[in-house]
């Protein structure tokens, strides 16, 4: 009996090991292998390339605008639906959470619908001399819109679960909204707030669907590193394409390594 | 008066969580708020604060009209129902946010939360966070804190709900003679009468979002004006048929009774002194109750309950006794009668 249990278990961690070994081990290797199969020159021209280096500057550009104005708006958000009362409350957390369940193509046909040149708002920004869609705004604005449940989904459960009396007793007390939040609400959400941080970035670094039909490919100027990697691959510059590959590699194992203290740190806060 | 309520109502989407809520209550006392669960006790005592606004009414607090004034600017100290002590801030820095925020210079606060520490007892336990202290170590904080930025109105939320009988008692004669030491006006809140008894100068009696009475406790125990005042304040039981007990006669406008165990006394058969007044029961169950016994008597098809003393004649289930009903509140839906035994008040020598 106690032998067939431990049979049972081996055979399922073997499992559990054979397939992440295909799926992912595998994969991210022969990134790495790839990249540095004509050896460190070829790597470092490849990644010195000036589009590269300009792909991988709006990158960071666009995660760090995209990562600041959803977290400001996570918070905002999170805090109204968890509270104050309010009649619409339900709508829009339903709303929030769209992104999650639209596939990003669709969210960049949107945008081009409606800001791109026979979208309605299109007239009004030509006016201005605005240009969105094929330029780095409409770039920076689908991205907001696909990572945005992220910092939200965070903190709703957190703000939940503290409730509202500490903010009460504060503001009954003659604090502002800044010295409650300061003192008393960030306190609480701090790590859960950098975890939903985290997890927006990851997703806007590697953003590729929505952005590929907002960017327009306009080498250098809206191209960011995952259009890049496809347009090297495309023109066949298998090497260049695996070498910008593993800087997106690389930066993913620095958050999951990120992601992985702040969960520890999250864990402990809860208890 | 100090606070005063005038006609307020509230709704919670279709539920009336207040219904024309009025009284008013005098400057340095001590007011017990006392319903059942969700009879909107916590919904009073936020409408005063500032926490909800009311659909109608108003509230004044010292003469002033507050109904349009900030929470803050309300002069009102709030103990919640679950303390909301801030979670990240020491004890210290918990009693001193208040003074803080109204921007009080460094040496003051530091005097005045000393000297709160030590009104409460918690002189050495400062820079403790709150998950360091216990239940009424919490209560106490929750306490000072909302005493700190000296208030002229406190109101606490059930102070007492989350902390164990016995130091439940010793905290509530601790925080009614600290609020005699401080001289503050206060409201609080709470489902256990002995509580409300013990600590308010006066009672308010809530039930589904209206007052039902209010008065000192003394007062609504012995008239209370509504059925529900009646059943609510101290021990009860309802009687069906009161016509049918001896010494009681119909009243057409009520058909239900409450009897309460100090209107009874019961003795062995034939030692009773009043055998005309008196009526036969049966012994169904005896308690002892620490310092009596409470004896469960079946009489005319009703259930009643009484004391009797420990050194009396010992009583058995199933037992025959002789019982004498002195008075009973006779109910309808609104109001409630005070009847009393009517061959005893006949008699002179009882009527002295
Ligand atoms: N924010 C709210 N939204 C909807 N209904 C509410 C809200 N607050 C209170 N209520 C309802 O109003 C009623 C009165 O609530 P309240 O909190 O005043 O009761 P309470 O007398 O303090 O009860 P307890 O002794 O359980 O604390 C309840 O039925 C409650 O469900
Ligand atoms: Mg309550």
């Amino acid at each position: 009996m106690k032998q067939k249990r431990k049979q049972t278990q081996w055979l399922l961690i073997f499992i559990g090991i054979v397939f992440i070994t295909i799926m992912l081990v595998l994969p991210l290797a022969t990134v790495l292998v790839y990249a540095l199969r004509q050896g460190w020159n070829a790597f470092y021209g490849a990644i010195n390339d000036d589009y590269t280096k300009m792909a991988l500057s709006l990158t960071l550009k666009t995660t760090i605008v995209v990562v600041m104005i959803n977290t400001l708006f996570g918070i905002f958000a999170s805090w109204a639906v968890t509270k104050y009362r309010f009649r619409i409350k339900h709508i829009l957390t339903t709303l929030i959470d769209i992104p999650f369940s639209i596939s990003p193509i669709i969210a960049g046909l949107v945008f081009i619908l409606v800001f791109g040149r026979i979208g309605w708002a299109y007239p009004f920004l030509e006016k201005f001399d605005i240009s969105i869609v094929f330029a780095t705004p409409g770039v920076h604005i689908v991205t907001i819109f696909v990572t945005f449940p992220f910092v939200f989904r965070e903190l709703v459960p957190i703000m939940t679960a503290q409730g509202s009396d500490e903010e009460s007793a504060a503001a009954l007390m003659g604090a502002g909204w800044i010295r409650i939040f300061r003192k008393i609400t960030f306190p609480h959400i701090k790590w859960g707030l950098l975890y939903g941080m985290i997890l927006c970035t990851a997703r806007a670094l590697g953003e590729f669907g929505a952005v590929s039909v907002v960017s327009g490919h306009l080498r250098g100027k809206t191209v960011t590193l995952p259009l890049h990697v496809e347009i090297l691959f495309n023109e066949f510059k298998i090497t260049s394409a695996f070498a910008v590959s593993s800087i997106l590699v690389i930066i993913a194992v620095i958050i999951l390594i990120m992601r992985n203290i702040v969960e520890y740190r999250v864990k402990k806060e809860e208890r | 008066m100090y606070v005063e309520l005038r006609n307020i109502n509230k709704k919670f989407g279709n539920f009336q969580a207040a219904d024309n809520i009025s009284f008013s209550i005098e400057k340095g006392s001590l007011i017990g708020l006392l319903g059942p669960s969700g009879s909107g006790k916590t919904t009073i005592l936020r409408l005063i604060a500032g926490l909800e606004d009311p659909d109608s009414g108003d509230i004044f607090i010292d003469g002033k009209r507050v109904n349009d004034l900030e929470p803050s600017h309300r002069g009102i100290g709030f103990v919640f129902q679950n303390y909301a002590l801030f979670r990240y801030m020491t004890v210290f820095d918990n009693i001193a946010f208040g003074l803080e925020v109204q921007k009080k210079d460094k040496a003051y606060i530091k005097k005045r939360v000393s000297e709160l520490i030590s009104l409460i007892g918690l002189g050495g336990l400062e820079n403790r966070r709150p998950h360091q202290l216990s239940g009424g170590q919490k209560q106490r904080v929750a306490f000072a804190r909302a005493l700190a930025p000296n208030p002229a109105l406190l109101l606490l939320d059930e102070p007492f709900a989350a902390i164990d009988a016995k130091v439940r008692k010793e905290l509530r004669s601790w925080l009614r003679e600290t609020i005699n030491k401080v001289g503050i006006t206060s409201i609080f809140v709470t489902h256990d009468q002995d509580e409300a008894v013990e600590v308010a100068d006066k009672i308010i009696i809530t039930n589904h979002g209206r007052i039902e009475q209010m008065g000192t406790p003394v007062d609504i125990y012995k008239n209370p004006t509504t059925p529900f005042a009646a059943k609510f304040i101290g021990e009860s039981s309802t009687i069906e048929n009161y016509y049918n007990l001896h010494g009681f006669s119909r009243d057409e406008g009520y058909d239900k009774a409450i009897i309460r165990p100090e209107f009874v006394s019961i003795s062995k058969l034939g030692k009773e002194i009043y055998p005309h007044a008196s009526e036969q029961g049966i012994v169904k169950e005896v308690f002892f109750r620490g310092n009596m016994l409470e004896v469960k008597i079946s009489i005319a098809d009703n259930e009643i309950i009484a004391y009797r003393s420990l050194e009396d004649e010992e009583l058995v289930p199933g037992e025959k006794i002789s019982v004498l009903i002195y008075r009973l509140y006779l109910y309808n839906e609104d109001s409630v009668r005070l009847i009393e035994n009517e061959i005893l008040t006949s008699r002179p020598e009882f009527s002295i």
